[in-house]
């Protein structure tokens, strides 16, 4: 019985982590109606940025978003004010195309430079890896309290940014409709240029707390990341960011009690969950976005 | 000029439309020499090569269908993977079964049409970027299935049997035979289809949805056969992919490098016209062959070209050539004459571009 | 009701605010503008009046910068704007209410005014007197703009356009599915708004609103020009005829080149 609970609590934490690689890809297809093929793979570049500016700078693992952050965020503007926005304006399919063709070409780089093992981003701090136990059946890393712990400040910044700052009501207002915001003197696509950096920047940690919690191999952004970000978006419904929370507790929890089934059928239960999702509630997909 | 006079200079002109124009004559004589000539090959050249095509054909059906599907049906699929799978492992069961793989071939290309229902079912009220990752789901998860049945070799996979009895001669020409076959009725097919009722729905909904609704086109229907078409397509050249591998390996034949492979023709050969595939097919194959020893790379390469491809010269290869040549090799496509009276009596001319 | 400001006669010499020259705009294949001209002087209320589909919102908008055209050109205070992208002509001055309102669904109505404000040029608009001017929008400031009636929606969207503070402002179709009474009410706002120095030029279906409120006339038929000038020069026919293209082109008081 207790297994389960205990179970059901990583769940909930993984969720955290689902919840970081969904917000991103939530963020870009609600302001500026991409669905980026290549999220999971940028996850997985954030990770490898991080285990290469670790070995150079010799930077305390935990600090090393610091670095590579701020990079991944000048790369979404920049991929963002020129691939992206020169595919957007040629239509959905090539949009489609085109990052369905970056996620390829990063997945063969990744393999052609780096080799297919995987790597994880060793954390050294003892404190951190370990776990807390809640009687003596209940164990629960730290690691995964902290990430579940920076998923929830990311989401609750990210809030209040839309909310509160100018450039969150630009986004919002662009999002809503973007020739009005033209008529407004919004330049709009400077204003997916910083939607989609905010993107990245979420996307960066995302790869880095996997890289921690898991293995970072060329293929996991397509294998894992990218399929469980968007599944934790469609589960908690577009448009709401606590809603990727809670697609991404859904997600992590059907994952482990997957995991008791048969140990082999975490990956696989997610996937159905996914797609009886689809199923369930395809009205919510097919729509607009709706707000 | 003024009013008066256009009017009725208008009225004087009359209509005419046709079908075929002359080079599709010449077309069809080149296809059906150049399908005689490749049935002959095994007889000329060494296996070496005719494994090479074999490739080469694989990936030119696959390409047909993705074409099919994102070129004229608008449905970008990044899952076709999972009936290429599906194929190559709907061979390996009925060859368990004791029947000839060569026979099994297109029973597991009818099994992938029979399949692609309830798959069209569960993704067809998805709209594109949806629709995309909802197939590639569908595919991994497919894939996640058949790991899981011991019978079929789980994890690593099974060899094919019933090919034993032939001698690797006489083998490697069949497999060649049957992935010519298969290419040459995929393509014909395409042609067919795209020269029909189908194909005059397909460019319609690609033009303007709203406006194909509105006028009567079965909009979904035809979605749905374009997907089982591809179904088809794509299952039976991964029947052809497990008998040239003498057998099957989920890893492999669920790859995603398909779909990489047949996308990336497509669009660097040109989307949306019959011709690309074939065109995008030969880059991929001289870019591999070239590249072959450095592993990932052709795929960056090709990658790398595709997007930019899709961003400046849409139409791709074919389009360029067709831009400067005005030639079509499989006319599909309609043209209007317009007809003057003159003092020579009535001249035709030509106008418009054909569609 | 409001009266058209007392313009008399057009400044000869004088500079217009807005020259548009020989514009014509395909939408695709379809040509939406013919070689249409029209000249807005600074103070004037000018109108566009013609049936659905005869271009008058195209013709707006390509102004706003929202279409390119094929041919012609557009001078906005003495500069060539033509290819000047939307967002850029807003800061220069050229501040449009599009058609059916378009606010930001989701953001409040002092949002939707605050994303007006956020790249507005120096003037005498602000929140605070768009909320003056419109009396009850202060106690609604934090309601959702998707919440809002159509009136109220098309008073936000107008309070919008003018917290920029542009020099003219383009009004697409405002009584567009709104009761007489709102429309009204909302024309009303007008000399308001004239009165500090902004120069509007109107697209308009209902004619007898549009002649009400105008201080110059034009009229368009499939993307030409079929009539032009003050409206007390013009006959009911004669605006009747234009509107439908029941006779060849006319023109009365001005000639426009």
């Amino acid at each position: 019985m207790m297994e389960w609970v205990n179970d059901i609590i990583q769940g909930i934490l993984t969720g955290g982590l689902y919840a970081l690689f969904a917000c991103g890809l939530s963020l870009m297809f609600g302001v500026m109606k991409v669905v980026n093929l290549a999220h999971g793979d940028l996850a997985v570049v954030g990770g490898y940025i991080a285990v290469g500016v670790i070995a150079v700078t010799h930077i305390p693992v935990l600090w090393s978003f610091v670095i590579v952050v701020p990079i991944m965020a000048v790369l979404g503007y920049v991929l963002q004010r020129t691939l992206i926005q020169a595919s957007l304006d040629r239509g959905v399919l090539i949009t489609l195309i085109v990052t369905f063709g970056v996620s390829v070409v990063i997945e063969n780089g990744l393999l052609q430079f780096f080799t297919a093992n995987s790597r994880g981003i060793g954390v050294n701090n003892a404190f951190i890896t370990s776990s807390f136990s809640i009687g003596s059946q209940i164990t629960i890393p730290y690691l995964l309290l902290l990430i579940f712990g920076v998923a929830v400040v990311v989401l609750l910044g990210l809030q209040y940014f839309l909310s509160r700052s100018k450039y969150g009501r630009l986004i919002r207002a662009v999002a809503d409709d973007q020739e009005a915001a033209q008529l407004s003197g919004v330049d709009y696509r400077h204003v997916f240029g910083i939607a989609a950096a905010i993107a990245f920047s979420t996307v960066a940690l995302a790869g880095i707390a996997y890289g921690m919690y898991s293995q970072l191999a060329p293929t996991t952004g397509t294998d894992t990341i990218l399929l469980f970000a968007f599944a934790a978006v469609v589960i908690g419904g577009l448009g709401s960011l606590w809603g990727t929370l809670l697609g991404g507790v859904v997600l992590g929890v059907a994952q482990l009690i997957g995991a008791q089934i048969n140990t082999s059928d975490e990956v696989l239960a997610g996937y159905i969950v996914f797609l009886a999702v689809l199923l369930i509630r395809p009205q919510g997909l097919t729509a607009r976005r709706a707000r | 000029m003024s009013t008066v006079t256009e009017t009725t200079a208008r009225s004087a002109e009359r209509f005419r439309v046709t079908r075929s124009r002359r080079n599709v004559a010449w077309t069809g004589v080149g296809a059906v020499i150049a399908v005689i000539v490749l049935e002959r090959l095994p007889y000329i050249v060494y296996s070496g090569t005719t494994t090479i095509l074999v490739q080469a054909f694989i990936v030119l059906t696959l390409a047909c269908m993705w074409n099919l599907l994102a070129g004229y049906a608008g449905l970008v699929s990044v899952g076709q993977q999972g009936f290429v799978g599906l194929g190559a492992y709907f061979v390996l069961i009925f060859a368990l079964q004791g029947i000839s793989p060569f026979l099994a071939l297109p029973l597991a290309a009818v099994c992938c049409g029979v399949a692609a229902f309830p798959l069209w079912w569960l993704v067809s009220r998805l709209r594109s970027g949806y629709f995309a990752i909802a197939t590639w789901v569908l595919a991994a998860t497919i894939m996640l299935v058949f790991e899981r049945i011991s019978a079929l070799g789980s994890g690593t996979g099974l060899p094919l049997p019933g090919l034993s009895g032939y001698s690797t001669t006489i083998l490697n020409a069949d497999i060649y035979w049957a992935a010519l076959t298969v290419t040459v009725v995929a393509l014909a097919t395409t042609y067919l289809l795209l020269r029909g009722r189908l194909g005059l729905v397909l460019t319609a909904i690609r033009d303007d949805e709203v406006a194909a609704r509105s006028s009567g086109a079965r909009v979904g229907l035809t979605r749905m056969i374009v997907f089982m078409i591809a179904g088809i397509g794509c299952g039976a050249a991964g029947g052809v992919l497990a008998i040239s591998q003498l057998g099957v390996q989920p890893a492999g034949v669920f790859s995603i490098s398909w779909t990489a492979e047949m996308a990336f023709a497509v669009i660097i050969g040109g989307l949306g016209t019959i011709e690309g595939p074939i065109l995008g097919t030969a880059v991929f194959m001289i870019l591999q062959q070239t590249l072959a020893s450095y592993n990932a790379w052709y795929l960056i390469i090709f990658g790398s070209v595709a997007i930019l491809v899709a961003l400046f010269a849409r139409r791709g290869l074919w389009g360029l050539i067709d831009e400067y040549a005005h030639v079509r090799l499989f006319p599909v496509g309609y043209w209007l004459w317009t007809g003057s009276e003159s003092r020579r009596g009535l001249r035709w001319r030509r106008g418009g571009r054909p569609s | 009701m409001s009266h058209p400001p007392a313009s008399g006669g057009r400044p000869a010499d004088g500079t217009p605010l807005l020259d548009v020259s020989e514009l014509t705009v395909h939408h695709g294949q379809l040509r939406a503008l013919d070689r249409v001209s029209l000249r807005v002087y600074p103070g004037e209320v000018y109108a566009i009046i013609g049936a659905n589909g005869a271009g008058k919102s195209t013709l707006l908008r390509t102004i706003a910068g929202l279409h390119r055209p094929t041919e012609g050109a557009i001078w906005f205070d003495g500069q060539d704007v033509t290819k000047v992208r939307p967002e850029r002509r807003a800061a220069r001055g050229i501040a449009m209410v599009p058609e059916g309102r378009r606010l930001f669904e989701s953001l409040t109505v002092e949002e939707n005014l605050q994303v007006g404000a956020t790249y507005a040029r120096k003037g005498p608009w602000t929140i605070e007197r768009v909320y003056e001017m419109f009396g009850w929008m202060a106690e609604r400031r934090s309601q959702r703009a998707a919440q809002l009636s159509g009136g109220e929606q098309q008073a936000v969207a107008i309070g919008r356009a003018l917290v920029a503070n542009p020099r003219v402002l383009l009004l697409d179709e405002l009584s567009l599915g709104l009761a007489p009474v709102v429309v009204q009410r909302i024309y009303g706002m007008l000399p308001q708004i004239l009165a500090t120095g902004l120069t509007v030029l109107l697209v308009e279906q209902d004619v007898s609103q549009a002649l009400r409120v105008a201080s110059h006339l034009q009229c368009l038929l499939e993307g030409r020009t079929t009539l032009e000038g003050q409206p007390s020069d013009v006959t009911a026919e004669q605006v009747e005829a234009a509107y439908f293209g029941l006779a060849q082109a006319g023109h009365s008081g001005e000639s426009d080149s």
